[in-house]
């Protein structure tokens, strides 16, 4: 058995050597992700661009203008002549610009009387995330505004946030964890389901057939490299992600392997479920694309939160195994926590990866046949 | 003299929803025999040759190879048959010498035994020189008798081959047969489905398929002469078109 099981593994590592440029995608696909959502998709947004229509041009309002220009999430763009209200619709089309500030006429003598001073900011809201953004930015600005002006105004409540795990924001803390789930799961699952309907489709698979072997020995000699693949590219997203972003790993490096173990049998197993129902590389390859990607980016919890998703999608989401994933691997890294907190979603891992293992051993078997 | 009988079918079937592949076929193979399967495309000898190695269970039917039954045995019968189909299956990508290594691990031989077998066989096919340069690089005619060797490796009783030689040109073909003589001669019986009629012409037996039934069964020279024909090839079309 030992035998039957180094043959297939010695045979499916010179599959992967032999075929570099799928080992050369295999190699940079992850590497080239973690560039771009670390560089080009960051959730925070600066550089917005606004414009003024300043109607009392006073020392205040010009000192509230650059209360705006002068943080480094806004950036004033200039007019050639003074803008009114009817030239915004114009400039929010041409999109140059993503706010309009109005600050009226009488700004300054209605600070100076401590009456309540009305701002307006007009924000092109077609990008909804911008358009909270800016709001938000606004009340910023304009908090630490009022307090420099009205000392005398009394504040009962004050907010000062203290964020945990993640004290700069970076949306790379964010990012890098949710990648490693994607990025195992996808490989993993890819490959596996591949390299079986190649088999099917060239007619080796039916050569094996004929020998003694049994189809777990088949299994476990062809899960076994793409474990070992699957393993050093989790490592290299790790050290990629360290090297660029500082993404920190808090918690047990020892856990946080064991259990990106237990996360790629879970792919594997799904890669080997398709490959039991796809008749060609190319659907097996579809296939696994569409069953991989959708469902992990937006319903696992990678970028939009679950808790406000509809009720049908949180249960959906319980199924996909990298829901569970990401609250370990985000559990480890980023809050440094470990088994006691993590065993329920490990054992979820766990469930979901034996139930898919068992469904597709069974059915390797009898698809085999016909 | 049941250890003289390396096949033997009873009723042998199978069908594919209301489609009858293989209907009620009954035949023997002695050892050492080459045995001819012949017949159109689709007229079943895939569906029954897959049977008899375990790929495909029967419908119903009785079936014992090398002494072993189908239903029950497989295992066995897997550890001693050989199989070669006619989808070329020796991986493109690997070595010659590297192939039948895999293949002597699939069937679980020694280490050092599968370095003394691919030796001798690297030296009966004459292609020592080649060992190490890609299989996708080989003629056709060539992967076809490494693919051969390659299924013999573990010395199986029963060889079955699918069509083997389709797509090959004539000398390669009349080769090919040299080499299946030379098996039979060391006892190992050869079941061979063809649609060529002169390749039916050089087994000792012939069992003549059409539409999923065996419609004629004897021996090349006593089958032309019940017919008073010349050729397997009048044989055969006139008994297809009967």
């Amino acid at each position: 058995m030992i035998r039957r099981i180094k043959g297939i593994i010695r045979k499916e590592f010179i599959h992967i050597f032999r075929d570099w440029r799928t080992l050369m995608i295999i190699i940079l696909m992850p590497i080239l992700m973690i560039v771009l959502y670390g560089y080009a998709i960051t959730l925070d947004m600066r550089n917005i661009r606004f414009s003024v229509i300043d109607d009392a041009a006073t020392p205040e309002s010009r000192e509230l203008i650059s209360g705006f220009s002068e943080n480094g999430f806004f950036v004033l763009v200039p007019n050639p002549k003074p803008i009114t209200r009817n030239d915004v619709e114009h400039l929010f089309r041409r999109r140059d610009v993503a706010m309009v500030l109005v600050i009226p006429n009488d700004f300054s003598k209605s600070m100076t009387m401590q009456q309540s001073t009305k701002i307006q900011i007009l924000v092109d809201a077609s990008d909804s995330n911008v358009g909270t953004f800016i709001n938000n930015y606004s009340n910023q600005v304009f908090q630490l505004f009022n307090q420099r002006h009205n000392r005398r105004l009394p504040l009962n409540v004050r907010l000062e946030p203290r964020v945990f795990y993640n004290a700069d924001m970076k949306s790379s803390y964010f990012f890098v964890p949710g990648l490693i789930a994607l990025i195992l799961l996808l490989i993993s699952a890819l490959l596996t389901s591949i390299t079986i309907t190649r088999e099917k489709e060239m007619g080796t698979m039916e050569q094996i057939l004929v020998s003694p072997i049994h189809p777990v020995e088949i299994i476990i000699g062809k899960v076994i490299p793409y474990i070992s693949l699957g393993f050093f590219n989790g490592a290299m997203i790790l050290i990629s992600s360290r090297i660029l972003f500082d993404v920190p790993v808090r918690g047990s490096l020892v856990l946080l392997t064991g259990l990106a173990l237990v996360y790629i049998f879970v792919a594997l197993s799904f890669g080997l479920l398709i490959s039991t129902v796809a008749k060609t590389q190319q659907i097996a390859m579809l296939m696994t694309l569409m069953a991989t990607i959708l469902p992990t980016i937006i319903i696992s919890g990678f970028i939009f939160p679950i808790a406000s998703m509809p009720v049908a999608l949180q249960a959906v989401s319980r199924v996909i195994p990298a829901t569970y994933f990401l609250i370990i691997i985000r559990g480890i890294m980023l809050k440094g926590v470990g088994l006691p907190e993590l065993w329920i979603h490990a054992s979820a891992l766990t469930g979901i990866g034996l139930a898919m293992l068992t469904l597709a051993t069974r059915r390797f078997s009898v698809t085999l046949e016909t | 003299m049941h250890n003289t009988v390396a096949v033997k079918t009873e009723k042998l079937s199978r069908s594919f929803g209301q489609f009858k592949a293989v209907d009620e076929i009954s035949f023997e193979v002695g050892k050492g025999e080459i045995f001819g399967f012949l017949g159109a495309n689709g007229a079943g000898k895939t569906t029954a040759i897959r049977m008899l190695c375990g790929l495909l269970p029967p419908t119903s039917g009785e079936a014992t190879i090398a002494g072993f039954d189908v239903y029950k045995q497989a295992l066995a019968i897997k550890k001693n048959i050989g199989y070669m189909s006619q989808r070329f299956s020796l991986y493109e990508d690997l070595t010659v010498r590297e192939n039948i290594e895999f293949y002597g691990g699939v069937y679980g031989l020694s280490r050092a035994s599968i370095v003394s077998k691919t030796k001798t066989l690297l030296r009966e096919l004459n292609i020592e020189s080649q060992q190490d340069s890609l299989t996708r690089s080989l003629p056709l005619g060539w992967k076809q008798r490494l693919a051969l060797s390659t299924s013999l490796l573990h010395d199986p009783s029963i060889i079955f081959l699918d069509e083997p030689t389709g797509g090959v040109d004539p000398i390669s073909r009349r080769n090919f047969w040299r080499i299946i003589y030379d098996i039979a001669n060391r006892g190992t019986t050869v079941f061979v489905t063809t649609h060529y009629m002169d390749e039916a012409e050089y087994c000792n037996r012939l069992s003549i398929m059409h539409q999923g039934r065996i419609v004629e069964i004897g021996n090349p020279t006593s089958l032309k002469d019940k017919y008073r024909m010349d050729s397997i090839q009048d044989v055969f079309i006139h008994l297809v078109n009967h």
